[in-house]
């Protein structure tokens, strides 16, 4: 096993409580952080070379020091709890299980970025996560870690909950920005960056849960400490939600630069495919990168053998790589269809589309409804191009992200497995689990 | 003042100012289409993606170009930045897609529609648009809904252009209708039936860049093209009072504000002198209106060479695209019952 930092002491007792968090360990950090100055803090972090662990993996030392800091105006600290995208569950289990860690690292970050008031926006879905949250941020108000003057130091901070009404576009950080606002979660489009112009108007940070429950760690030990875990200028660990085809679903914490193939095949982790059947394509990062047939989530495209690592994933660019994302590592085996996988996504990002801007408004529906011809058996060969050229016209073209995490999943699924689209084509597959998908749902039929 | 140069034409600017507004003063074929923006409204712009362009050159300090094609609605110049738009095929063909995302929802009614003559998504699919379409599936619907006894709203020609939502915004008292549901679901609405009757909310109706809200005094009364449009004004305690009278024959078939040649209102007009006001006594005529655009609305009784001229041009422009894109009139979407 690799080294832990975030999820190594869950079996012991109580940790979720405020008691048994301090037991192992917890809120040492606060009282190392509020004697040193807020500038050291960001000076520390940005040592770490930690990055975002949201998905986009944008060095968060980097992102605090942009914050602007006008004279009188507040500053907002919002982390991002509003963990949606398929395959990714790695918040929610770390939340549950010790939302202090969160709390700790909230609590250093606001005082290093000079925050009064922040906020952790959590998505709708989860709302027994909200409860174990606003439970714990109660003991830390009643054992003094928040409120006024916190610890003596003469520092306040208030931390609030937020509860989302379940949107994955309000994970994208001025989509989350407007949701907190009390708006409709529409992206906003940048610049302004929230760094300058975030939550009422104010210069915000928005965080990962996971890159805030890093920052505790990184007070007590350092940020050179931190550097040296992991590899290259991937520093640290991530946590990686598994699933899929594989023998031991589930989160693990690895430390970056692990073997994709210990990974999916040691029983320290994954643990193989399930019943024993082969590895037929990986999506490593959450639904939204590009999805990698099993020869190339191995080995790169020079014949190196692939790393859990920002860099190594996503070496070859998207021709024959991936991104490392939020880390929702799916497995299919070689019963998968990829093409129904596909359909299962583009109807997630159809769905979830905020309806803003034209490409992906109407783009994501179309895409759904051809794939939907190739499940039902009346595709034609012309489709396959006709989905490539949608994806190509939408990717890129719109305000936030949603545009292209619905974009590239489509064109890596016909740059690998193009056979694939075409078997569905010339056989004519059906599949009536779509239909009752539609049914079930009340939607009409495309 | 910086100085931007969109497709090789240079000009130097008020700090601040958007590629799109740039563009406007230089003017001519270089301005790009923009479907959602109005100058007029804040925070608009952005939505449509019509206006996106390349910067080929970020600016004087930052060469770089920018990784992706940027709203020039939204994006402000920088000094020395050198902008692409139609001499950019990668802006073109971008803008085709965009045109066509705009289309597969559209109904393609214009027919019946009170905006044809007038519609830019109508004069954006001339010029951006395909003759034939690649889909296949069927079409949002949604209710025709009475909002007011004024306005109509039809939501299957709607774009999501926001426009009409940041009129109530920044022009009414109170906005009771927005955007309601989300993706290719999403709706203008009051959500409960409610009426917009706000004073100013007529303006809505000028915003909007397609048929979705049209004026219920005109319905089907008349072509927009077979009216005479003739500036006019009268004293009003709510608005400035200056309008544009459509005539036909001696009857004022409908008040609108007067638009400049970028389809944008130069004035408000208050909801009175929009729907209560359509007799000639209650005006004082001007002139002529003066329609600026390339519309078949400039093909008025007034000014017939040269706008005769700019239609002609028109025409032997579209009949060469049509020869170039293989498609003969009749086995394409001109027809929308062949969809």
């Amino acid at each position: 096993m690799s080294k832990q930092i975030l999820i190594n002491d869950l079996d012991k007792a109580g940790i979720d409580t405020l008691a048994g968090y301090k037991a192992h360990g917890g809120y040492t950090a606060i009282e190392k952080a509020l004697k040193m100055k807020p500038e050291e803090i960001v000076e520390e972090v940005k040592k770490s070379g930690i990055r975002g662990r949201g998905g986009a993996g944008f060095p968060m030392g980097m992102k605090w020091s942009f914050i602007a800091k006008p004279p009188g105006v507040p500053r907002y600290l919002v982390c991002n709890a509003d963990e949606s995208e398929p395959g990714t569950f790695k918040d929610r289990y770390l939340m549950e299980k010790k939302p202090h860690i969160l709390i700790e690292g909230m609590i250093i970050s606001s005082f290093a970025l000079g925050a009064n008031t922040s906020y952790v926006y959590i998505r709708g879905e989860m709302m027994y996560v909200f409860h174990i949250l606003e439970k714990a941020i109660q003991e830390a108000y009643d054992a003094g870690y928040l409120g006024k003057n916190i610890l003596g130091s003469g520092y306040d901070l208030d931390l609030h909950v937020h509860c989302g009404a379940g949107a994955y576009i309000c994970g994208e950080e001025t989509g989350l920005i407007e949701s907190l606002e009390g708006k409709r979660g529409n992206p906003r489009i940048k610049p302004p960056f929230p760094a300058v112009v975030g939550l009422y108007g104010c210069p915000t940070v928005v965080n990962n849960v996971e890159s805030l429950a890093n920052v505790a760690w990184i007070v007590n030990n350092s940020g050179d400490e931190y550097a040296k875990i992991g590899i290259g200028k991937s520093t640290g660990t991530k946590l990686i939600s598994a699933s899929g085809h594989i023998n031991k679903p589930g989160v693990y914490e690895i430390e970056l630069g692990v073997p994709v193939e210990e990974f999916i095949y040691s029983d320290d982790y994954c643990g193989g495919i399930r019943n024993g059947k082969k590895l037929k394509a990986v999506v490593a990062g959450g639904s939204s990168v590009p999805i990698l047939p099993a020869e190339l989530i191995l080995k790169t495209a020079k014949g190196e053998p692939r790393l859990m690592s920002y860099e190594s994933l996503s070496e070859g660019g998207f021709q024959t790589g991936t991104m490392l994302g939020s880390g929702g590592f799916i497995v299919m085996d070689e019963d998968t269809s990829i093409v129904k996988n596909l359909w299962n996504f583009t109807r997630f990002y159809h769905h979830e589309s905020c309806g803003q801007c034209s490409p992906c408004r109407e783009g994501t529906g179309w895409m759904e409804k051809i794939l939907h011809k190739f499940l039902e058996g009346r595709a034609t060969m012309a489709d396959i191009d006709l989905l490539w050229d949608i994806q190509g016209k939408i990717e890129g073209k719109t305000i936030c992200p949603l545009g292209e995490a619905a974009a590239w999943p489509v064109a890596a699924a016909i740059r690998h497995f193009r056979s694939e689209f075409e078997e569905y084509v010339k056989k004519g597959k059906y599949m009536t689990d779509v239909k009752h998908y539609y049914r079930i749902n009340k939607l009409q039929e495309a | 003042m910086p100085k931007v140069t969109i497709d090789g034409k240079s000009i130097e600017v008020p700090e601040g100012t958007t590629i799109l507004n740039a563009a406007r003063m230089i003017g001519g074929d270089i301005v790009p289409p923009a479907m959602c923006y109005y100058s007029k409204l804040k925070t608009s712009g952005g939505y449509c993606r019509t206006c996106l362009v390349k910067v080929s050159k970020g600016s004087e300090k930052d060469p770089r170009p920018m990784p992706k094609l940027v709203p020039s609605c939204r994006q402000t110049v920088m000094d020395g930045m050198e902008v692409e738009n139609i001499t950019s095929p990668e802006v073109v063909e971008a803008r085709a897609g965009i045109t066509e995302f705009l289309l597969i929802n559209h109904p393609l009614d214009c027919p019946i529609c009170d905006q044809a003559g007038e519609c830019h998504l109508q004069d954006l699919g001339y010029e951006h648009g395909k003759m034939k379409t690649r889909y296949e599936f069927k079409r949002r619907e949604f209710e025709k809904i009475d909002i007011g006894d004024k306005i109509k709203l039809h939501m299957t020609r709607c774009i999501l252009c926001y426009r009409c939502v940041k009129v109530a915004d920044q022009l009414c008292s109170c906005r009771n209708h927005g955007v309601i549901n989300r993706g290719d679901v999403a709706e203008i609405s009051t959500y409960i039936e409610n009426v917009v009757d706000k004073d100013m909310s007529g303006n809505m109706i000028d915003v909007c860049p397609v048929g979705a809200l049209t004026d219920k005094t005109f319905r089907f009364k008349s072509r927009v093209w077979f009216t005479k449009p003739v500036d006019a004004h009268r004293t009003c305690d709510k608005c400035s009072g200056k309008v544009r009278l459509w005539y036909k024959g001696e009857e004022v078939l409908r008040v609108t504000a007067r638009k400049d040649k970028y389809g944008e209102v130069e004035d408000w007009i208050c909801n009175s002198c929009r729907f209560d006001h359509k007799k000639t006594s209650d005006w004082v005529l001007e002139t002529p209106s003066h329609v600026d655009h390339h519309s078949v609305i400039s093909a008025n009784h007034y000014e017939t060479e040269k706008a005769l001229e700019n239609l002609r041009s028109d025409i032997e422009k579209h009949q060469k695209h049509l020869k170039e894109s293989k498609f003969a009139l009749g086995q394409g979407v001109m027809n929308p019952n062949n969809q």
